[in-house]
């Protein structure tokens, strides 16, 4: 980066600097992870730095909508469900060796199901933003999540899937090249994923559609007065973020080697705004430490007690109340103007 | 002659047993200034919510160079031409100056799927942009964050943000309003730059500023067109000055 280009970003943000060198920190971090850990004898630390990565996905996901879209989905976990179950029913078709509704074949290739899988939850936004999008503020709230229960109890109805019970995938699905048994290939698989995602939104939200959404949070008057149609370029972002929640459920079902109704409950959905709340909605790196800071403390509170949620609960309200605008706020404000 | 820009026929809005809107006909020429003034109540906002399309009307028509606008949402009545302000400011509080203006601009060059690159770095609209701030004299602005500006530049930033949309007519929700003494100065200065250039159909309490300003003048009370014409004939129409604005006090 030229000087040039270094003071033009700075002038813009004062920690802009320090945003991109702690980015770089945690990157090769997040890269020396499973070696690390393995020389200090955690490997076991590996699946939860893994999972961390997935839910950091569905976070940025639905942080696109909420956070940069001003759009309160109480329903994210619909598509997180959905993309999950994309995944074992195209396994357990492949594993029955019988055909989805009669026409499409199971697989167990991932460079078809996690596509499939995101295709699928994007047609299911389209449909839950194309009806819940006309309304707006609490009745928005409210039939994102009844959307969301619906999908929930189909799922626990579907008898041939499990039901109640969820749906068992005897292996990880497979990759060409690459042993996705293995938990640290599995561990990069995600951290690529997440990477991915985190690029995808970076674009997303500098460019004009992401600059459109960005005012359409701020004043959907304004916005149209202006010129801009509201709804379509809110459901393009419902859809893309649905895309992503797929993703993210597709890639839980291959680490869990399960999917089950859980993952479409509205309490999943609540896990993932409280993700994206407590991280620092409509900032970029947010969600991820959201992501992280939920898992990891949910791990190490049931480590010391099963009533962990009191202590989590307090944790989290401790946060969100005093760092206004969540753990990247707080972040920002331990660190000095320029690096 | 040719058509007049605006023209509006029997135009009414009725909420329950109120009628806000009752009958109107307004036609306004190319380039014309037209001020439209009534007391508090006389539904002068409500008939500028009809014709930019955020208020259904009743019945009537509404013709922007002679074509029907009046079923039209309110961004597609913007791309026929159509520019407004608010009363009260309705603006981007987390964006600057330059970027409000800059998604005024992005507004008409096309739609705005596009998904990679950096919106804010688009030079073409960028300098467009800056251009309008400078125009409304809010350049030493273009960073500020709007939620930091003061009302007389939140009342400007909406001016430049309606311009950059082009406007062949520009429908103006009391631009004076809450503006101190040099605010209004500056705001009238503006408007006479623009006067002749863009239509405008402006709704004013300031009778100094709708007095110097305007071409024509309509009197709206209780929804009803109670007078028009030039300002000399406004000032001293009876009817007016009994329903507005004070006997023998002008």
């Amino acid at each position: 980066m030229t000087s040039e280009a270094l003071h033009a970003s700075t002038a813009a943000k004062p920690s802009m600097g320090w945003r991109w060198l702690l980015a770089a920190i945690v990157a090769a971090l997040l890269v020396a992870l499973p070696f690390a850990v393995r020389s200090f004898g955690y490997e076991s630390f590996t699946g939860l730095a893994t999972q961390v990565l997935i839910y950091g996905i569905a976070a940025l996901s639905l942080n696109l909508i909420l956070g940069y879209g001003g759009m309160v989905s109480f329903g994210h976990a619909a598509f997180f469900g959905v993309g999950a179950y994309a995944v074992g029913i195209l396994y357990y078709h492949m594993a029955d060796d019988s055909l989805f509704l009669g026409l499409v074949p199971g697989t167990d290739a991932m460079l078809i199901t996690l596509p499939a899988a995101m295709i699928v939850a994007g047609l299911v936004a389209a449909i839950i933003g194309g009806f819940s999008l006309r309304t707006g503020g609490v009745q928005f709230i409210m039939i994102t999540l009844a959307f969301a229960q619906m999908l929930f109890f189909l799922f626990v109805s579907l008898d041939t899937y499990g039901g109640d019970d969820g749906l068992i995938m005897r292996r990880r699905d497979v990759l060409p090249f690459l042993d996705t048994r293995d938990p640290t290939t599995f561990y990069y698989l995600c951290l690529a994923a997440a990477a991915l995602w985190l690029g995808v939104t970076y674009c997303l939200v500098r460019s004009r559609f992401g600059f459109v959404l960005n005012g359409m949070r701020q004043n959907e008057n304004r916005m149209a007065a202006m010129g801009y149609a509201p709804y379509p370029y809110k459901l393009v972002a419902f859809v893309i973020a649905g895309m992503g929640a797929g993703l993210a459920g597709a890639l839980m079902a291959n680490y869990l080697r399960f999917a089950s109704p859980d993952m479409l409950h509205w309490t999943k959905s609540g896990e993932l705004m409280m993700m994206v709340i407590l991280g620092g909605a409509g900032t970029l790196f947010g969600p991820l430490l959201g992501a992280a800071a939920l898992v990891i403390l949910e791990a190490v509170l049931t480590a010391y007690t099963e009533n962990w949620q009191l202590p989590l609960g307090i944790i989290l309200l401790a946060i969100v109340l005093f760092s206004h605008g969540g753990i990247v706020a707080l972040v920002r404000r331990f660190l000095p103007d320029k690096p | 002659m040719t058509a007049p820009l605006l023209d509006v026929q029997g135009l009414s809005k009725r909420f329950g047993g109120l009628t806000a809107t009752d009958s109107v006909d307004l036609t306004l020429p190319e380039g014309e200034l037209h001020a439209l003034i009534g007391p508090n109540g006389a539904g002068k906002t409500t008939l500028i919510s009809q014709l930019v399309g955020a208020l259904p009307h009743d019945s009537g028509s509404i013709k922007l160079a002679g074509e029907e606008i009046g079923q039209l949402p309110v961004w597609k009545r913007v791309h026929r031409g159509l520019g407004r302000t608010f009363q009260i400011t309705q603006l981007l509080p987390d964006f600057t100056a330059l970027d409000t203006v800059m998604l005024a601009v992005q507004s008409r060059h096309g739609h705005s799927f596009r998904f990679f690159a950096d919106a804010r770095r688009n030079r073409a609209i960028r300098s467009e942009a800056a251009q309008y701030l400078d125009q409304v004299g809010l350049a030493p602005r273009a960073q500020a964050r709007v939620g930091d500006l003061a009302q007389g530049e939140r009342k400007q930033l909406e001016l430049a943000a309606a311009l950059a949309g082009k406007p062949r007519l520009l429908l103006l929700d009391e631009p004076m309003a809450g503006l101190g003494t040099a605010e209004s100065q500056q705001m009238i200065g503006q408007l006479a730059a623009l006067k002749g250039k863009i239509t405008m159909l402006i709704v004013e309490h300031d009778m100094e500023a709708v007095f110097t300003l305007a071409d024509r003048v309509s009197v709206l009370v209780y929804g009803k067109v109670i007078a028009q014409g030039d300002v000399e004939a406004i000032k001293n129409n009876e009817d007016v000055r009994t329903a507005y604005l004070g006997e023998g006090d002008v």
